[in-house]
């Protein structure tokens, strides 16, 4: 029997979270040409030769993830796509995943030396902890691999082993120093935060389609496979981090991005609170004015209730 | 205590958010043939953002339709953001945008389903509202 060849429409929906997604990635499309790197020249220059050989590695252990999504993470999810705008939009992901990895090389071309750079790619094809995640990764993106158990490897990859690394250049920006290197991974974390969130929607969706016993299985299946990648992070944590001292600061950071991968699942959180208290220079860097005023705790007369305004929807759009 | 409304897309966020809250609330539907829940007391409003990088299309759209009666606005007293902090500047915008729009104060932020401890402030917090909402009208 011969399959009749499909042309996309995006005028039927299956699921509308398909079109917020592509809307929501399209109009977030960025180059690294964009930003200013060479701006940042300078303040490379007042780094200590350890730390700039930190934020090399560093840098090239986020572009060997974005590698491994790009050329296989994200394309081996689309055979799975329930939806055919689904697999557009891992089309998308995949490509913006080759943006990522593009723009460490520009941030590289930009303010290292190539030596430098070469010692680091080097260093990443050798280091145990680097390529012992990106295994474990790769195993579940494999041919025949479980579809369900694929999108949880994707989701980690996307929503938590990145953070060890995004940890630095958010440090370096709470300093001031490489601000405008921290704008450009800043829509990277963006980027990555959307693709989280998608493919752990559609793993709810597909979760919605099997039994009880299935869903155990899962669940303990990401519960593990978290454990085994946090186990991996945090030599690798202590491996780059303990030369400056960071090792506990980034660890808070790690357990507090594990949590909000898992809820892109649609699980619980693993780690406790106590644990997961990100400095909050790591938190405004990542997001200004993020911090909670404790409205709640106020008095209650710092505010006045005005009159409230005639609103139409076109007043809300900005 | 001030009722709870709430909106939560298909990923569901916003709504497990508001299940392990344990509070009686409101869910604002969807889809635009679905009828809006019947409000007639103080309220406060849980609502998640969808913003692009420029902060456009903060508020979702059911939200805007829910707010744009003027009897449902008069009784809102305060807004609850979800967000993820990973957005940057535009982190549980919806909030702002209806805190500026309505008036109204945002109580708290979360991110994604909340933490624990965005669960405890929660809880208290709107138990400690009771009452102040009126105070200052």
């Amino acid at each position: 029997m011969q399959t009749v060849a499909r042309a996309i429409n995006w005028n039927r929906l299956d699921d509308d979270k398909d079109l917020e997604v592509w809307n929501r990635l399209t109009v977030n499309f960025w180059l690294p040409e964009k930003v200013p790197l060479s701006n940042d020249v300078q303040s490379w220059g007042t780094l200590r030769p350890a730390e700039r050989e930190l934020t090399i590695r560093v840098f090239t252990g986020l572009t060997l993830l974005d590698t491994v999504q790009n050329i296989v993470g994200a394309p081996s999810l689309m055979p799975d796509a329930i939806t055919p705008h689904e697999e557009a939009v891992l089309s998308n992901i995949a490509f913006m995943e080759a943006v990522h990895a593009r723009s460490y090389s520009s941030i590289f071309s930009t303010l290292c030396l190539t030596k430098e750079v070469d010692e680091a790619f080097r260093w990443a094809e050798e280091n145990p902890h680097l390529q012992a995640k990106a295994r474990l990764i790769l195993e579940e993106y494999k041919a025949g691999a479980d579809p369900l158990k694929r999108k949880i490897a994707s989701v980690f990859l996307e929503s938590f082993l990145f953070y060890s690394g995004f940890y630095l250049p958010m440090y370096w920006s709470s300093r001031a120093k490489l601000t405008n290197t921290a704008d450009l991974i800043r829509l990277i974390i963006r980027d990555e935060a959307v693709h989280g969130y998608y493919v752990g929607y559609k793993f709810q969706r597909g979760l919605e389609r099997v039994g009880e016993a299935r869903r155990a299985e899962l669940k303990d299946f990401a519960f593990s496979l978290m454990f085994e990648l946090y186990d991996i992070e945090q030599r690798y944590t202590a491996e780059l981090y303990d030369g400056i001292g960071l090792t506990e600061d980034v660890k808070a950071f790690l357990h507090y991005n594990a949590n909000k991968a898992l809820q892109n699942l649609g699980y619980e959180a693993l780690f406790p609170a106590q644990v997961c208290e990100v400095n909050p220079a790591i938190l405004a860097a990542l997001s200004p004015d993020s911090e909670n005023h404790d409205f709640f705790s106020g008095s209650g007369s710092s505010y006045v209730i005005g009159k409230a305004v005639a609103t139409e929807d076109e007043d809300w759009d900005f | 205590m001030a009722g709870l409304a709430y909106y939560s897309s298909a990923s569901g966020n916003t709504a497990r958010f508001v299940a392990r809250l344990g509070l009686p609330a409101l869910r604002i539907p969807i889809a635009p043939a679905h009828p809006m829940p019947a409000i007639d007391a103080p309220f406060v409003l849980i609502c998640p953002t969808y913003a692009d990088g420029e902060g456009r299309g903060a508020v979702p759209k059911a939200v805007i339709r829910f707010l744009n009666d003027p009897r449902r606005r008069a009784l809102l007293r305060g807004v609850i953001g979800a967000g993820n902090r990973n957005f940057g500047a535009t982190y549980a915008l919806a909030a702002r945008v209806i805190a500026d729009k309505c008036t109204v104060p945002i109580l708290w932020r979360f991110e994604l389903a909340g933490t624990d401890t965005d669960i405890q402030k929660v809880r208290a917090g709107l138990q400690h509202f009771r009452g102040l909402e009126c105070l200052t009208v």
